[in-house]
């Protein structure tokens, strides 16, 4: 039964971590139509500058944090205006390459800094609770609550204030947002700034019980689609719960399953819902 | 004359001065890696044609090609060195092989559309690494696939040279162009084109979509098994490494230098890329902190590549030099602009 309940931390864990990256990428997916392949790199980065922030300049975790996010959110506007924004009229495959280059580009960077070693990235967190025989590393704590707390504070920028309204509004009609004087390039570059922020809080959550490596950023951003298929492109609560749905099918399959193929199971989901439903599972519309 | 200008790979002279050199290169080149290098950049070649089919000509982004790739270099390896086949009916197999996969990661695939494709197609590619790296029962896993069988050459030539090996891809290439050439000014060609440029209207034009998306698409991955195969008697060692979804951007690049959606194009965008990244060896960890970005500034400026920038240029200099027949050159345009860029 406890093993049960640690499966359950486990798929929290990792659901909060993928929940996280794909709302990055569904709300830059609900702006532009754009699926960001560049999304992962941005991640990877994120943890590269927490790790260089706390490993090289010394500073404390929280502050490496909200550095990373920072760069990240300032990388993800780059990357708007310099490469989107002029494409933005283009047919769609000019996008989807795009953003493959915007990838390579940074993960050779990253690598020609750092090189393709593994490192490990320590947190002040490394202690161990134990609720009577159930027993929760820290730092799984801290990613649980830590992506509970942005999640919210996103829904409540994104309904109560005036400046998420105005994403929420591009995000159902370019035309009627414009009808109303909305400024689309601030949106655009504010979508963008927030999707690295969020990237870059996950990946600094998750790298101290993981390791950080150039090529990391690849099967999160894959399972990040599978997630946002399975909950509707640009659909927010669809991240949500697809990252549960993928974070839980992969603690208990590879628990129970098989763990070499654990990877799998995400990409074998999603080929079995995509034959099934062409449009994903809970899709309204066509885009 | 706008076909003629369309057309520059079409101009008989043109082509056989291109065959000569190439049959020449051997004698020319100064040293055997040389030619090794040629006939690996023939090799990629291929494949990018294949993409070409997919991606340039119907308009799909399909990123596990990569992963067809290495579908066909393993079951040549598997084949010859584990299940003990000479490499010929090996090489057979393993068009047919990529051939059936590919017709069946098509019926599923095509019936998504654009970004769902990409994405889903990222993942079957992913899905093909993993299980080579995993399944070791069948691929040996991280380490590899060893002692596969070079070509032979019924006695008269022998494939483990180099330069022999050469002339063999050369000459697949050489099939390769012609029958995409064949294929593109083709009434399947066109519709392929058609289909690209507005499913919905060439639907309504009465073409059955998923029958000419799903042919495409196992065109293109025999096209990669068939490069894949190559690739394996040519190296004669292969790894998971092969699927890795790097190969498929490398070939999206040189698709996209050379001119996506045309004949020339991938022939072009290859050796160039090749040849620029053995002339930059000690990039090559770093190429692609010049490939991304040149992949951005490409699709940004210059959508049509190297390829379509030198049509654009010619078509202006024809005009130019004929200001006479520049209005009815600008109609004639209008009207067959589509078919000069499918044709070059």
């Amino acid at each position: 039964m406890n093993l049960f309940f640690q499966q359950i931390i486990n798929g929290l864990t990792l659901g909060s971590i993928y929940g996280l990256v794909a709302l990055g990428l569904t709300l830059v997916y609900g702006i532009l139509h754009i699926p960001n392949f560049a999304h992962g790199a941005l991640y990877m980065v994120g943890a590269f500058m927490s790790y260089f922030f706390m490993v090289d300049l010394g500073v404390h975790y929280w502050v490496a944090m909200a550095g990373s996010a920072a760069v990240v959110a300032i990388l993800g506007i780059l990357c708007e205006r310099l490469v989107f924004h002029p494409l933005r009229n283009s047919p769609p495959i000019h996008d989807k390459i795009a953003a493959i280059g915007v990838l390579l580009f940074l993960e050779a960077t990253i690598q020609m800094f750092w090189g393709s070693d593994f490192r490990r990235m320590s947190s002040p967190f490394t202690g161990i609770m134990n609720f009577d025989g159930l027993i929760i590393p820290e730092q799984r704590l801290l990613i649980i609550v830590g992506a509970f707390t942005l999640v919210i504070g996103l829904q409540l920028f994104l309904r109560k204030t005036m400046t998420g309204a105005t994403i929420i509004a591009m995000a159902q009609s370019r035309e009627g947002a414009f009808l109303v004087g909305i400024d689309s390039n601030r949106v655009a570059m504010m979508t963008f700034g927030i999707s690295g922020a969020l990237a870059a809080v996950a990946a600094s959550l998750y790298a101290p019980i993981n390791l950080v490596y150039p090529a990391m950023g690849h099967l999160v951003i894959m399972k990040a689609f599978v997630i946002i298929i399975l909950g509707g492109m640009g659909s927010v609560p669809g991240a949500i719960v697809g990252g549960m749905i993928i974070g839980f099918a992969e603690a208990f399959g590879g628990f129970y399953i098989s763990t070499a193929y654990k990877d799998i199971i995400a990409f074998g989901l999603l080929v079995l819902i995509l034959s099934a439903r062409p449009q994903g599972l809970f899709a309204k519309g066509a885009h | 004359m706008l076909f003629k200008l369309g057309s520059f790979f079409m101009k008989p002279g043109a082509k056989m001065a291109l065959l000569a050199l190439a049959i020449v290169f051997p004698a020319l080149a100064s040293n055997e890696y040389q030619v090794y290098v040629m006939a690996s950049a023939f090799v990629w070649a291929i494949a990018v044609y294949g993409l070409n089919i997919i991606t340039g000509y119907c308009g799909q982004l399909n990123l596990a090609h990569g992963g067809f790739f290495a579908i066909g270099a393993y079951t040549l390896g598997l084949l010859t060195s584990d299940a003990g086949w000479s490499f010929w009916p090996a090489f057979v197999a393993a068009l047919l092989v990529t051939a059936v996969l590919g017709f069946l990661v098509g019926v599923v695939s095509l019936r998504l559309k654009e970004h769902y494709f990409a994405i889903f197609t990222l993942c079957v590619g992913f899905i093909i690494y993993l299980l080579m790296d995993k399944w070791e029962e069948l691929t040996h896993g991280p380490v590899g696939v060893r002692d596969i069988a070079a070509p032979y050459g019924f006695g008269v030539v022998d494939f483990t040279e180099t330069t022999p090996f050469y002339y063999l891809v050369l000459a697949f290439l050489v099939f390769s162009i012609w029958f995409m050439g064949r294929l593109s000014r083709s009434l399947l060609g066109r519709t392929f084109i058609a289909i690209r440029n507005g499913d919905e209207l060439a639907q309504s034009l009465g073409i059955n979509l998923m029958r000419n998306k799903v042919l495409a698409f196992v065109l293109s991955t025999t096209y990669a098994g068939l490069a894949g195969a190559l690739y394996a008697g040519m190296v004669r060692f292969i790894g998971p490494e092969e699927a890795n979804i790097i190969h498929t951007f490398d070939m999206i690049t040189y698709l996209l230098v050379g001119g996506i959606g045309t004949l020339t194009g991938p022939l072009l965008g290859t050796i160039s890329i090749v040849w620029i990244t053995q002339s930059l060896q000690f990039l090559e960890e770093y190429r692609m902190i010049l490939f991304g970005p040149l992949l951005v500034v490409l699709v940004i400026f210059f959508p049509r590549g190297i390829t379509g920038q030198f049509l654009t240029w010619m078509h202006h200099k024809a005009q130019t030099l004929s200001p006479a027949k520049k209005e009815k050159a600008s109609k004639v345009q209008t009207a067959t602009s589509g078919e000069v860029k499918n044709n070059a």
